[in-house]
């Protein structure tokens, strides 16, 4: 292993021991298994009842593509990201800490790729491994046949989908609050700026819908849930980006801002604020 | 441009309209080296400076030749012990050190071996795996110390390192600067506990409001105050006879007993005429002298010389 990766590997372990599963980030935690915990009570529910008022299949799978819908992609792993990706430089200023990591013979840019991989890390195990868990939970009150459907019917692949954006999401979220963590002091500023441009995502003109991560993920998750009336008037139709634009598009955006990122962090400076 | 040298050419750095230093021009020679001023003085900007943590508004420094603008380099060279009394959380002593080594670069067993030389040389082992956050303060500052020293840097930038420490560690700790001034590091040192570092100081940097007002050996600071006497102290057998034959001589400002009876306190404008006044009064008259020896040539004494009601304060 060169130097470059001997050195991003030990940031990743430092980042992993300080940060992963610590008490501080509760409410990510709560985000993440929430959903989990309310798929475990339907299954609960729906064990307790013995099949009375049992709904099909089809509703569960509607009931959770919803879920992620407006759930995962707009609230879940949006602040998630926000309290995983925007601390790893702007919590440690604040803690006064950062100066320990400008003391090693790290290049910043290196720095920026070992806290964005750990920060990954952490979001993909919490909010992936939650999309998974939900989904394999929502129709187990069904026995046999659920495990029908997903493995002889669409219920993998449906499965594969909703991880893959989950990741994207982690992925894209993650480089845009990271970088909103090294340039703005109060993250929240630009996180509520951007979750107002994400939420206002269906209602833009064609152009503007493009500049965003929810467009691309909404088109490649597998079941679309459409605006409800009265607002879905005011929904503008834009051709959902094929695939094979999407997922790399995305990821090379993600990379920019990486690179735009571990650029402006050779020129930050130690000043806690005093 | 020495490559065994830290530079400062013509550095200015401003916080916005405050100014942190101002037109400093420096070259640091190898030894132990006292940075002193108070509060606010411009001290910890130009330790920030001298390790990259922050950017000079104008000025160029280089450090052993390397420029601070360049931290895969800069940072293999540099240790510094910040003034922060703050660390990475739910590490233990001996993670908090290996953990920033591993991000050097270096491998386990290295890693390992170096944690435990730096934890030993401050007497941290027996506590190694406890969290820092559990420590006392003294140990907290030994533990950074510790961290700072750990990849044995040629430079050692030390803010206020003995800050917390009980007074045996503060003397460890001093003899520990001084065993690496010797070795031919640089060891820059800020401490208020000026008569502690003055022992082992080879330079000091006298800094006032953001400029540098003197810097050098002590001896040959305090020799270029010529404004202010310089103050000798006479042991002898009977110095009121030693100050009535003094006192023939115009350049003794001043003359006053110790309180013991033994020694005589004296202030004169002319040192080296002094000394040869004093050598042939004790050939002539016979007294006993015990010892002379400067009495103002210490590090507050010129700064109250040099900055007047400030110093006080550091």
């Amino acid at each position: 292993m060169n130097l470059w990766m001997r050195q991003i590997a030990g940031v990743l372990r430092l980042e992993m021991k300080k940060t992963f599963l610590s008490r501080r980030g509760w409410w990510v935690y709560f985000l993440a298994l929430g959903p989990v915990f309310l798929t475990l009570g339907h299954w609960l529910i729906e064990i307790g009842t013995h099949g009375s008022g049992r709904h099909s299949l089809g509703e569960d799978s509607l009931v959770f593509a919803g879920l992620f819908h407006f759930y995962y992609l707009r609230l879940g792993i949006f602040f998630g990201c926000v309290g995983i990706f925007s601390n790893l430089f702007r919590g440690e200023m604040l803690e006064k800490t950062l100066h320990y990591y400008y003391l090693t013979p790290l290049r910043r840019e290196l720095l920026v790729a070992g806290k964005y991989l750990a920060g990954l890390a952490t979001a993909l195990f919490l909010f992936v491994g939650s999309t998974a868990v939900s989904f394999l939970l929502i129709g187990r009150h069904f026995g046999a046949g659920y495990t029908d459907y997903i493995l002889h019917g669409p219920g993998l692949s449906q499965l594969g989908s909703y991880v893959l954006v989950a990741a994207l999401a982690c992925i894209g979220y993650g480089a845009v609050f990271l970088m909103s963590g090294i340039f703005f002091r109060n993250p929240m500023i630009p996180a509520a700026v951007v979750m107002v441009w994400e939420n206002l995502n269906p209602f833009l003109p064609t152009v503007l819908k493009k500049i965003s991560v929810i467009f691309y993920l909404k088109n490649l998750c597998p079941v679309e849930i459409p605006i409800p009336p009265p607002f879905n008037v005011m929904v503008i139709d834009a051709d959902p980006t094929p695939f094979w634009i999407a997922v790399p598009g995305l990821l090379v955006l993600s990379l920019i801002l990486l690179i735009y990122s571990g650029l402006s962090a050779r020129h930050t400076e130690i000043s806690y604020g005093e | 441009m020495s490559d065994n040298l830290i530079t400062f050419a013509n550095i200015s750095r401003f916080y916005g309209e405050v100014l942190g230093v101002n037109k400093v021009s420096l070259a640091i020679p190898p030894g132990v080296t006292s940075l002193v001023g108070p509060n606010g003085s411009g001290k910890t900007t130009l330790m920030n400076l001298m390790t990259g943590l922050i950017r000079p508004s104008q000025g160029e420094i280089r450090v052993l030749g390397m420029s601070t603008e360049d931290p895969a380099h800069l940072c293999r060279a540099v240790g510094y012990c910040a003034q922060f009394d703050t660390y990475p959380k739910g590490l233990t002593g001996y993670q908090f050190i290996y953990s920033f080594l591993r991000v050097f670069g270096m491998s386990h067993e290295e890693c390992d071996q170096r944690t435990m030389a730096a934890l030993e040389t401050v007497g941290l082992c027996d506590a190694r795996n406890r969290a820092v956050a559990a420590y006392s303060k003294g140990m907290r500052q030994r533990v950074k110390l510790a961290q700072a020293t750990a990849h044995e840097p040629q430079v050692l930038v030390l803010d206020e390192p003995l800050n917390g420490l009980d007074p045996l560690a503060r003397a460890e700790a001093i003899a520990l600067f001084e065993k690496w001034g010797k070795m031919g590091r640089h060891v820059i040192v800020s401490s208020h506990i000026l008569h502690e570092v003055d022992r082992i100081s080879d330079q000091v940097i006298l800094l006032s409001q953001g400029y540098v007002v003197a810097e050098g050996q002590i001896q040959s600071v305090r020799g270029e105050v010529k404004d202010q006497p310089m103050q000798i102290l006479v042991r002898c057998d009977h110095p009121s006879q030693l100050a009535a034959q003094l006192f023939q001589e115009n350049h003794l400002v001043e003359a006053k007993i110790h309180t013991d009876g033994h020694g005589l306190l004296l202030r004169t404008t002319d040192a080296d005429g002094f000394y040869l006044l004093l050598n042939r009064i004790v050939i002539d008259s016979g007294l006993v002298v015990e010892s002379v020896a400067p009495a103002d040539d210490d590090v507050n004494s010129v700064y109250q010389y040099l900055i007047g009601g400030e110093g006080s304060t550091i």
